[in-house]
Parts: C-alpha cells; structure tokens; sequence
C-alpha cells in the first residue's frame, strides 16, 4: 500500500490531490461525475461577504493551451454558502477549504469571522490577489505592506487552518511567501491566475468585456512549477502546488518542485474526473518508482548538475 | 472504492461519420462506446476538439440527431476548435461531456420554429420529434448556408426560406419575413408558441415580435462556455430574476426572462 495522506498545518488529508477555487463550483456539479470522497479535500468558489455579480461576459476567452477567464469573483455570498451550500458539502467525509477575499482588511477580517464559526469549513484559503479598495488600487498579493495587514489580521480572527494564495504577479515569490508565513500562515498556495490580455484584431478591442483576465491552463505549469520551487526553498510551511495540473505526471512536477498538495483547476473544465485520474496515477508512479509514500517525494529535485 | 457510474455524461466516442455538407458545415456522427443517456431537444454536448492542448476547451454543439447507438452533430467551421474537429476521420475517438442544459418544452400542439443560420441544428430534433406541427422560419446568409432544409421541410407542415442574398427564398432577414407571415397565418395561428435558435440579433427580434403578439417564446442562447456544467461561470446571461447559467439553467430561456 502507497501512503498518500499528507499534513497541511494540522489539516490531515487522506490524499494530496485537491480542487482550484473557482473551478469547481460549491461540488454539486462535479459529484454526479465521481464520488467526491475521492478527494484529499474540495476547495469551493472564492466567496465575499457579500454576493458579487461579477464581470460582463465575455468572461472566457481562450489562449494557445490555456485559457484567461474574467469571471470577476462572481459568489453567491458567505450567507447563502452556508446555508445552501454546506450542507451538501458536510455530506461527504472529505475537508472543505472556503477560498475567500474581500475589498479591505475589514471585509477580510469578517469574512474569516463568519467561515470559522459555520461549522463545516475545515480550512481557510486567502486569496490575496484582490485590489485593496482602502489603499486605492494596491492588490494586496504583490505589496508585502499591506499583504502583511491583511494577513496578520485574518490569523488573530481564526484559528482554522489559514493558506494564503499567492499572486504570481510578482517579481519575488519567495519574498511573498516568506511574509505570510511571518505572519503566520499555515500554507501557501502557488500560484494564482497570470494577468493576461488577448486582442480582437479586427475590433481593435480586447476579447474579454473586463479587457484583461487571468490565465491559467497548462501554459502556465512551467511558471508555477519553477514559482512552487522558489516558494518550498523560501519557507518551511507546505506548499500547495497548482498552475495547469492535468495529469499524475504534471502533479508529480509539483511535488519534486517542493509540493506537499497539489490542487486541479482548469483541468476540472476539461475533464470532469481529472482529479481522481490523477490521484490514481500519483499512486502508480509511487508503486512503480517502488516508494511508499508520496511525501518523500516532495522537494526531492536535485539541481547539482550531472557529472 | 469505485468512481465511474456506470453510465457517465463523461464519455469516449468513436467518429463514424464527419462529411461537409455544403462549404462551411459538417455533420459528425459518433458512436459512444459505453453507455450513455439519452438526449431532449435543445440539450447540448461538449465535445473535445483536438488531441493535443491546443485548443484545449471542449466546444459546445447541440445534439442534431440520435439514432439508435449514434449521436449526430450538425457544426458550422469558425474558428481553431471547429477546424480542427473537422479534421477528423472515420475511427478516432474523441471524449465528450453530455448531454447537457436542459431543453424545449414539449409544444402542446402546432408551433412556430425560427432558425437563423447553424440554430437549424438544435431546432431540428424539436421538429423530427412533433413531425408535422411546425411552420418552420429558416434563414442564412445564402443558399449553401441552408443546410438541411429538404429534410427539414419533410418534418413540418409549411416552411418558409430566406436568405440575405436572396439566393434561395426570399431576399432578407427572416425575421422580416416572420413578421410579413405572423398576420397571415391562418386560424389561431397567432397564438402558437415560438422557438428559435440562432444569433443573437435575430433572436432579440424574435422575442420583441413574439412580445407584442402576446406569443410564448422559447430562445435557445450562446455564450462562451468553459466547462458546460455549470461550475466555471463563464457563461452567465442577464435574466429578470438576476444571472443564470447558459449551460446549466439554460441553454432554452422564455424569451421574456432574458434581459436583452
Ligand atoms: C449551447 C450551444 C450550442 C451550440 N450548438 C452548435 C451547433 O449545433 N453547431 C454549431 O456549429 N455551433 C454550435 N454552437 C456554437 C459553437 O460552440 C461555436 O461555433 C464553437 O465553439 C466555435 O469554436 P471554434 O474554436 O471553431 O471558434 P473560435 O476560434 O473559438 O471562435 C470563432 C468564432 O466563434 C465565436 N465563438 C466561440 N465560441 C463560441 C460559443 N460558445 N458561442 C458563440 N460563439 C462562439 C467566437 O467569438 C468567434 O467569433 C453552440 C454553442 C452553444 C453555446
Ligand atoms: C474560471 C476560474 C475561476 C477562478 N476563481 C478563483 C477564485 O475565486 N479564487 C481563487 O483564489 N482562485 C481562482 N481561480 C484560480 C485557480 O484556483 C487556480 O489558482 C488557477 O486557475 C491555476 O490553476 P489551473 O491552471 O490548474 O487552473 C480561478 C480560475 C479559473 C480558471
Ligand atoms: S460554461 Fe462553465 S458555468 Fe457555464
């Protein structure tokens, strides 16, 4: 037997593979495809506290082997989640990560207040690569300043597991990484969606109604894949690898690079079992490289050159 | 633990049939090689549209014909993911997520079919499955854009053809054309329901005809779509009760819920 639980903070999963915020909905799409116990966890839609509208469509556009998407936080809200939503969620014996943001610390701040009191949410995950509305439009994700507020004031309200999901629209990640674990989180995740602009040339106009969005698909995997690497030697929490995952072998790139999970995003879109596909073949590889458990695969990239 | 259901609306296909039709269409048949469930009217597919990443999204098509085993396709040639599914041969496989949306409601009796260009693909089922109650309204640019429109004629009780060019029918937008015939049709004609299919502009004409005569309008809606199962929201429409999903609450609206 191939040991694939693994440890993010005190959060246990019986396997590594999750889903990308935003990918897969609250679950009820996905779990007429497969068993979603199958899951090392389900990571829902990014949710504010209040619901959002989200961008004009188009909202999708797509790029040579990805995809750049301006959905714009659309989300039912953390009321609604909870009370439509969670209930569904509670039914299977796998953990549920709440992606959340918000306009200012505050919107922060009583997000996280109102997940860890649901009942249900066995984790946090931040995503910081929102505008801070207060500091006008300085995103959170790439000033370390005001990532440091936000992240600091979001761990004293919750004593949840707290991932904060990095912005790869930066030029250190590791610096990044390295506040929020100061601050202290309990995981990262690398990487969010690139910022991406695709041209209608004969409008002269973007695709895209919010002109650009964020790419993601396997045209980012080397991106996230080398960010994932910075990110494992800048810090000692885990990392949670994702950025074009579609197969065991694209996951298994994540765990060399320093991955402890790895979540499936657009992947999702295109095959709707890709997660349990690649848990499966996660634990073949393991079998057939003759290891017994996936976590001493993680960081085992070897850079010294070869003689 | 097992995870695949034995009946999936995620399945394997091989290609038996992918013939033009005219210069821009095409037909695909496709027989899949497990089990699958059987579609409405309306309801739509995603199909994968090439081996490799790029493209990498499945493309949306509605559901043309099912015949026995078969699943048939009617697709116009547009862009990267319809060039490359037109590529196809005989015996490859392609994967395919459905069927999907939900559908047209059942005509209680005769009706009107509006089609504008390709929407004649997610009509024609409608019309195979009340064969002999639509008056059929189809229009395309010109004549080699009128694909099926011998069989579809055999399916419904009058047809009505135009095209921009006037190179087959009359000269025009059908929907012109609907608004000549909408006095005219005989009896209580003026109360039938209306389904349509086809781009938008035509589509918001239809719905404004159909308002004014106090007519129930179904429209079947486009939107870019990612995933086809409701979990991307890539593909929401404004409606009067706030934004629904073109692939899961739709993609068959009443007219009169869109905001247009
Ligand atoms: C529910 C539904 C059912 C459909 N049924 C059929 C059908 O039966 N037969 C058929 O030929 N087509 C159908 N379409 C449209 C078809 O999905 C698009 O033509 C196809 O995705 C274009 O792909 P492409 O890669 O060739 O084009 P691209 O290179 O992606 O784009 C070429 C052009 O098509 C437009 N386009 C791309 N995707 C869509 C889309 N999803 N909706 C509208 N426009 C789009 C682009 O804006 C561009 O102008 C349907 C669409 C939907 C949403
Ligand atoms: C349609 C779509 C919506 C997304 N929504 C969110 C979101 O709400 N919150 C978030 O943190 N990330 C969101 N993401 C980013 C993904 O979770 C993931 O980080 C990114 O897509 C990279 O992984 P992938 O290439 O496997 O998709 C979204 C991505 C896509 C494609
Ligand atoms: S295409 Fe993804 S929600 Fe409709």
């Amino acid at each position: 037997m191939v040991n694939l639980s693994v440890k993010i903070g005190s959060l246990a999963l019986k396997n590594p593979v999750m889903t990308a915020s935003g990918t897969f909905g609250y679950g009820e799409e996905y779990a007429e495809f497969f068993d979603l116990n199958e899951l090392g966890a389900i990571v829902v839609k990014g949710l504010s506290v209040t619901p959002r509208q989200g961008n004009p469509t188009p909202r999708i556009v797509e790029t040579p082997a990805g995809m750049l998407n301006a959905i714009g936080l659309q989300n039912i809200g953390i009321k609604a989640f909870i009370q439509d939503k969670l209930p569904f969620l509670r039914r299977f014996a796998t953990p549920v990560i709440a992606n959340f943001f918000g306009d200012t610390i505050n919107e922060y701040v009583r997000a996280a207040e109102e997940l860890s009191a649901a009942g249900g949410v066995h984790a946090l995950e931040m995503n910081i690569s929102c505008p801070n509305k207060q500091a006008g439009w300085i995103v959170f994700g790439t000033d370390p300043k005001t990532m440091e507020q936000v992240v600091s004031a979001v761990r004293k309200t919750t004593s949840l597991p707290l991932i904060v999901k990095l912005s790869p629209n930066v030029t250190d990640i590791g610096c990044m990484a390295r506040v929020a674990e100061q601050c202290g989180a309990d995981a990262v995740s690398v990487i969010n969606t690139l910022t991406g602009m695709v041209v209608d040339i004969k409008k002269r106009r973007p695709v895209l109604a919010n002109a650009t969005g964020g790419l993601s698909g396997p045209a980012i995997r080397p991106i996230a894949v080398r960010m994932v690497w910075e990110v494992y030697k800048a810090v000692k929490i885990p990392v949670i690898g994702m950025g074009g995952i579609m197969t065991a072998r694209d996951a298994l790139e994540f765990f060399i690079a320093g991955a402890r999970a790895i979540a499936v995003g657009t992947a999702n879109f295109i095959n709707p079992v890709a997660p349990v596909e690649i848990r499966n073949g996660i634990a073949e590889f393991l079998r057939e490289e003759g290891l017994s458990d996936i976590n001493d695969i993680v960081g085992s990239l070897s850079i010294t050159p070869k003689t | 633990m097992s995870s695949a259901a034995p009946v999936s609306r995620s399945f394997r296909a091989e290609i038996v049939e992918n013939s033009s039709r005219g210069n821009s269409f095409k037909l695909l048949a496709v027989t899949p090689l497990t089990g699958t469930i059987s579609p409405e009217p309306g309801q739509f597919y995603m199909l994968q549209a090439a081996d490799s990443y790029d493209p990498l999204l499945k493309r949306p098509f509605s559901i043309f014909e099912s015949a026995g085993e078969q699943l048939k396709f009617l697709y116009r040639i547009r862009g990267k993911g319809t060039l490359s599914l037109s590529r196809l041969k005989e015996g490859a496989r392609i994967t395919i997520i459905g069927p999907l949306g939900n559908s047209y409601p059942d005509p209680q009796g005769d009706f009107i079919a509006v089609a504008g260009g390709v929407g004649i693909a997610s009509l024609f089922p409608l019309l195979s499955k009340h064969a002999g109650k639509a008056h059929l309204f189809y229009g395309a640019r010109n004549s080699d854009e009128l694909v099926f429109a011998t069989e579809s004629g055999t399916l419904v009780k009058g047809i009505s053809i135009a095209t921009d060019d006037g190179s087959a029918g009359e000269k025009g937008f059908i929907t012109e054309h609907l608004r000549h015939c909408l006095g005219a049709l005989p009896g209580p004609a003026h109360r039938l329901p209306v389904y349509a299919c086809g781009p938008t502009p035509m589509l918001k004409a239809v719905a404004q005809m159909a308002h004014e005569r106090g007519l129930s309008c179904y429209v079947s809606l486009e939107e870019h779509m990612a995933c086809g199962i409701g979990a991307c929201l890539g593909c929401m429409v404004k409606t009067v009760s706030g934004q629904k999903r073109v692939c899961k609450e739709g993609p068959v609206f009443e007219a009169g819920d869109v905001v247009w």
